[in-house]
């Protein structure tokens, strides 16, 4: 990479550091704060200017890292012109804000935030600019829309902040998704997700059948972003925002983000018909629309916002046209578009902040109260009208040349004339903003005395309308920058020549009456607005209200359709559907003739299968009385680890059998707190019902086991047979699959684990600060207990069987990579012998003697695993690959070490935890509930005088 | 003996799905217990079965094993579906707590609130 490359990594990254620092340097002061903020902004705007000068010359500078390449999936930025052209605008304009925004923002705004969502925002837009991969960009992409909706909804305490945030959201979120089904086509069509590879595949894509939908997917979010009718009633609601935002987001850069998407993909979609249908058709209808509109807002903002996508409009139509010269105009007009119309809402946010309302019809005369701001308004409202000497006269100008031989369905008239009405309106409103803000008879009426502001506030908009001014006057200063872009947007090496006198063509008398037709609308402006608000029009905002109160009102339909609240509906459904879908699938294909032959029975398993069958049909009929149930559910349990041992599966009857013991004891133990007896209310219908289905399940799983039993499939555990004392170093094959062929499964599951057993010790916390605390302290529970609760045998035999356990379990775990057993039996083996101690000598008399805590042996575990995985790494190996070596040690025979019984160990320690975890809990819960503790290990201890009656307790 | 097997894990599965069915958290956790075993079984038995071919790799020459992979896949699904257990009572347990009665269904759903009046 070259030092280019890392350059325009830190561009990218500077912003989203730099948010962290508003947020900490909010404390210093206001001043600091937004100083800090612009040092992040300044830096790489500094590092871009390093590299401008090579992008003019026409390099494209990379940079790249690939995170996926099996996806496509990279972080890559690339810079040329365009890249460059709207990197520095949004870098640009965003020290302007920064600037602007500590003197515009109130003492009782949260500037911090302000700061932290701008800088979000601003490399959010960096990174759609500079991105090489389009997934990347699609990510950039919803990132604005997110960081945008911050920043129109920071005053939360309006609704007209709530209700815009939420419109541009939801208007820009689904364009965005249409666009990642266009993007995603596109990198199918090409075989590759790199702009730069697919920017060379211009002639492939426009052939491809998939063109069409590709193009109007990407033109959704284009459209949708850059406000393009019949999308455009977003961007006037999204100016709730305060003022800094609306200039940035609105005008100069988020906006543009559509237009900026347009201008990228150019080489490879313009040219067709449908391009210049589509686009070139939306852009003028929006473009006049817009302009339209913006005559008859009274709200300076909302003129503003229209005004915006007027021009927005006027910007897709130019690149809808798809020919060179209407490129560079574009790319021209972008620049010009952004000095007047950032400075007209940063003058429109000076006349709110001065006079408190933003009312045209409340305001006039400020010529005389604030001189400067009429100035820098009025100059940047002449570029708007297209006046020339100033800039926005001369992209407007290459416009109507452009639109002036352009043929719509052959018809030769269409295109200029209704351009030209759009800048005619345009040039209206742009008057009306000079002379209905500024001109006429000073008021007495103003909500507040104005003056002008101090010099913080207007010099950013000062500075851009000095810029309107050189360009205006000298243009080829500004020749360089459009030449890169131009020649980025189009792929052809351009050399345009911008000048102020074109000679007498049709676009100069389009311009002329443009000009001139717009100061007699503006004359006729108070006859035109009392028609204008006499005229049924549509509401946008009203339309747009009832469509989501209607998709609202669809979903919540369906919603409370089907989701009622009783599961044991669900539940039905759900094994009906799954027997109906398995039966589908069977249907579908016969069977092969059966390839294996029966085993025989011998009786003693015919006796188990009697029990187990027994017990099952028991459980069913008995589960009323819950404790007989729970004794039944044992014998199934210890029926089918038996039935593990008969075939050849030892690991699963120790592992069986010890999961069956806890969750016992467990059920048992939630069986103290819950009702003993099931009422009997199912009526006899929805038990014949639930019987069928049951009925009809269990044959299908049946019938499906004995299916697959009698018939042979090719297996791949001959790989692990086969490997498993060579690679993995252990005999027993279970084992070894666990810890090593598939440790990361393994590895999963006891995270797992720990986190239910974590999840079950919240609960328990929550439980006992709620309602349900007061339940039980003033339930009574004594009926349930026993005289004599710690027996004495029972404490002496769980006292010596613990080391015996302990050892037992320290065994099991150490053959457990060459014989059954294992952390998991280990664990549990170990677990259940520290239970034994809790239930003989009770809580407190265990609690006392417990070292270390539970939580500590779960995050033990997970870790001791979890690094003998990474610590594979070291050797330069994969997560988790296993080593060995065998030792000799004289007195002792020659031994096995393995890290894999290091990662053992980490399951052993966070079995045991989770298992303690989740009955300790429910033993505190008993402890809440009045029974008491003994400090003593026995109730009656036969050790002292026959008159204590601790017994009685 | 297979069809002992099947047989096995088709009535735990329909005891299973019978007692889910029902109205109150106990016996739908014991549904799902039941659930439990009929599912590691019959994923146990994907492997097929043998007599007497523990996949423990014997010093003495060949002999033949049974599928390890099934059995490794159903002794971790055995111990979490012990932790999944111990989260559902734990959950059945606060709702009975919290409640004051363990019925599954919310009260006003219309189906259920006939099955509890004719109770």
């Amino acid at each position: 990479m070259s030092d280019g490359g890392h350059f325009l990594f830190l561009i990218a990254l500077l912003p989203f550091i730099g948010a962290l620092v508003p947020g900490l340097m909010i404390r210093a002061g206001r001043t600091a704060c937004a100083t800090f903020t612009a040092v992040p902004t300044a830096l790489a705007l500094v590092m871009l200017l390093i590299l401008a000068p090579d992008v003019m010359q026409g390099e494209v500078i990379e940079a790249e890292v690939s995170w996926l390449p099996q996806l496509g999936l990279s972080v890559s930025f690339f810079l040329d012109g365009l890249g460059l052209l709207f990197a520095g605008m949004i870098l640009g304009v965003g020290l302007l804000i920064t600037l602007y925004a500590r003197f515009y923002l109130s003492g009782d705004d949260p500037m911090g935030q302000f700061y932290t969502y701008l800088l979000l925002f601003q490399g959010a837009m960096l990174g759609i600019v500079i991105s090489d991969n389009i997934l990347l960009l699609l990510i950039f992409w919803e990132l604005t829309s997110l960081s945008s909706f911050l920043l129109i909804g920071y005053w939360k305490h309006l609704p007209e902040g709530r209700q815009g945030a939420r419109m541009a959201l939801t208007v820009t979120g689904a364009g965005g998704l249409a666009m990642i089904g266009g993007m995603l086509i596109l990198g199918n069509i090409v075989g590759s997700y790199n702009l730069t590879d697919i920017l060379q595949a211009g002639d492939e894509i426009r052939a491809s059948e998939w063109y069409l939908p590709a193009l109007i997917l990407i033109l959704l979010g284009a459209f949708t972003k850059s406000a393009q009718f019949p999308f455009h009633f977003w961007l006037p609601h999204a100016m709730a925002a305060p003022t800094p935002v609306s200039a940035y987001l609105h005008s100069a850069t988020m906006v543009k983000a559509g237009v900026f998407l347009m201008a990228r993909m150019w080489p490879v979609l313009s040219g067709t018909d449908a391009w210049f249908y589509i686009v070139a058709t939306i852009g003028l209808i929006t473009m006049v629309l817009g302009a339209v509109i913006a005559l008859f807002k009274d709200d300076l903002k909302a003129l503003l916002a229209f005004s915006t996508v007027s021009h927005l409009g006027f910007l897709t139509m130019l690149l809808g046209f798809g020919t060179q010269a209407a490129a560079v105009a574009a790319v021209f007009h972008i620049i010009n578009h952004l000095t007047f119309k950032a400075a007209l809402f940063m003058t429109a946010g000076i006349v709110d902040h001065e006079t408190h309302t933003r009312d045209i019809k409340r305001l006039g005369g400020l010529r005389h109260l604030m001189p400067v701001t009429f100035l820098v308004g009025t100059i940047a409202a002449l570029s708007m009208a297209g006046m020339p000497l100033f800039n926005g006269f001369l992209s407007k100008e290459m416009m109507l040349e452009e639109a002036s031989h352009t043929d719509w369905l052959n018809n030769p008239l269409v295109v200029p004339i209704l351009a030209t009405i759009g800048s005619l309106f345009s040039a209206a409103y742009s008057y009306r903003f000079i002379v209905h803000v500024f001109l006429g008879p000073k008021r007495n009426d103003y909500p507040h005395t104005p003056h002008d502001p101090p010099f913080g506030m207007w010099a950013a908009p000062a500075l851009l309308v000095t810029m309107v001014i050189v360009i205006g006057v000298a243009p080829f200063l500004a020749e360089g920058l459009v030449t890169a872009a131009a020649s980025a947007v189009t792929g052809a090496d351009l050399h345009p020549h911008l000048k102020i006198w074109h000679g007498v063509t049709p676009a100069l008398w389009m311009s002329v009456i443009a000009i001139g037709g717009g100061a007699v609308l503006l004359a006729m402006h108070a006859p035109l607005d009392r028609a204008w608000i006499r005229a049924p029009r549509p509401e946008a905002k009203v339309i747009f209200d009832r469509l989501v109160g209607a998709i609202v009102a669809m979903t919540r339909g369906l919603t409370e359709l089907t989701h009622t609240g009783a599961i044991s509906r669900y539940l039905a459904i759900f094994t009906v559907a799954s027997v109906a879908l398995g039966w589908i699938a069977f249907s579908g294909s016969g069977l092969s003739a059966p390839t294996r032959g029966l085993l025989p029975i011998p009786p003693v398993v015919a006796v188990g299968w009697v029990m187990l069958i027994v017990a099952t049909a028991l459980v069913v009929v008995m589960h009323h009385h819950r404790f007989r149930a729970l004794v039944l559910i044992g014998i199934i349990g210890l029926s089918v680890s038996a039935g593990f041992v008969y075939l050849s599966a030892p690991d699963l009857a120790l592992t069986q059998i010890s999961v069956e013991t806890v969750t016992i004891m467990l059920l048992l133990l939630a069986l103290h707190f819950l009702p003993k007896v099931t009422p009997k209310e199912s009526p006899l219908g929805l038990k014949l019902r639930d019987g069928l289905i049951a009925v009809t399940a269990g044959g299908g799983v049946g019938a499906l086991a004995y299916a697959f039993l009698m018939r042979d499939i090719e297996t791949i555990s001959e790989f692990h047979l086969s490997n498993s004392y060579e690679g993995g170093g252990g005999t027993n094959v279970v084992n070894v699959i666990l810890v090593d062929f598939r440790g990361y499964d393994t590895y999963g599951e006891i995270i797992v684990l720990g986190i239910a057993g974590l999840v079950i010790y919240a609960l328990m916390h929550a439980l006992l600060d709620g309602p349900a605390a007061r339940r039980l302290r003033n339930a009574d529970y004594s009926q349930d207990r026993s005289r004599d609760r710690h027996p004495l045998m029972m404490v002496v035999v769980t006292r010596v069987l613990m080391p015996i356990a302990v050892v037992v379990g320290i065994y099991i775990f150490l053959r457990g990579h060459n014989q059954p057993g294992g952390g998991f039996v280990a664990g549990l083996v170990v677990a259940i012998a520290l239970l034994m101690q809790y239930m003989a000598s009770g809580f407190a008399w265990t609690q006392e003697r417990k070292k270390i805590e539970y939580h500590t042996l779960i995050g033990l575990g997970v870790v001791i695993a979890g690094l003998t995985g990474a610590g594979a790494w070291l050797a330069g190996q994969p997560f988790l690959t296993s080593a060995f070596t065998y030792v000799h040690l004289p007195p002792i025979e020659e031994f096995e070490l393995a890290t894999a019984m290091l990662f053992d160990l980490g399951v052993f320690l966070t079995v045991l935890g989770a298992v303690m975890l989740m009955l300790y809990s429910l033993s505190r819960i008993a402890r809440f509930a009045g029974e008491t503790v003994n400090v003593d290990p026995m109730d009656y201890d036969p050790g002292e005088h026959a008159d204590d009656d601790k017994a009685g307790l | 003996m297979e069809i002992l097997v099947a047989s096995s894990v088709g009535i735990l599965t329909a005891g299973g799905v019978y007692l889910i069915l029902r109205l109150r958290t106990f016996p739908v956790i014991l549904g799902l217990a039941l659930l439990s075993y009929a599912v590691n079984v019959f994923l146990f038995s994907s492997g097929r079965l043998a007599i007497d071919q523990s996949p423990i790799l014997s010093k003495y020459g060949e002999t033949a094993y049974t599928d390890p992979l099934p059995q490794a896949l159903v002794l971790t699904a055995i111990v979490i579906s012990f932790g999944m257990t111990a989260v559902l009572v734990m959950i059945g347990l606060g709702a009975y707590l919290e409640a004051g009665d363990d019925r599954i269904n919310t009260a006003d759903t219309d189906a259920d609130r006939v099955e509890d009046g004719q109770a």
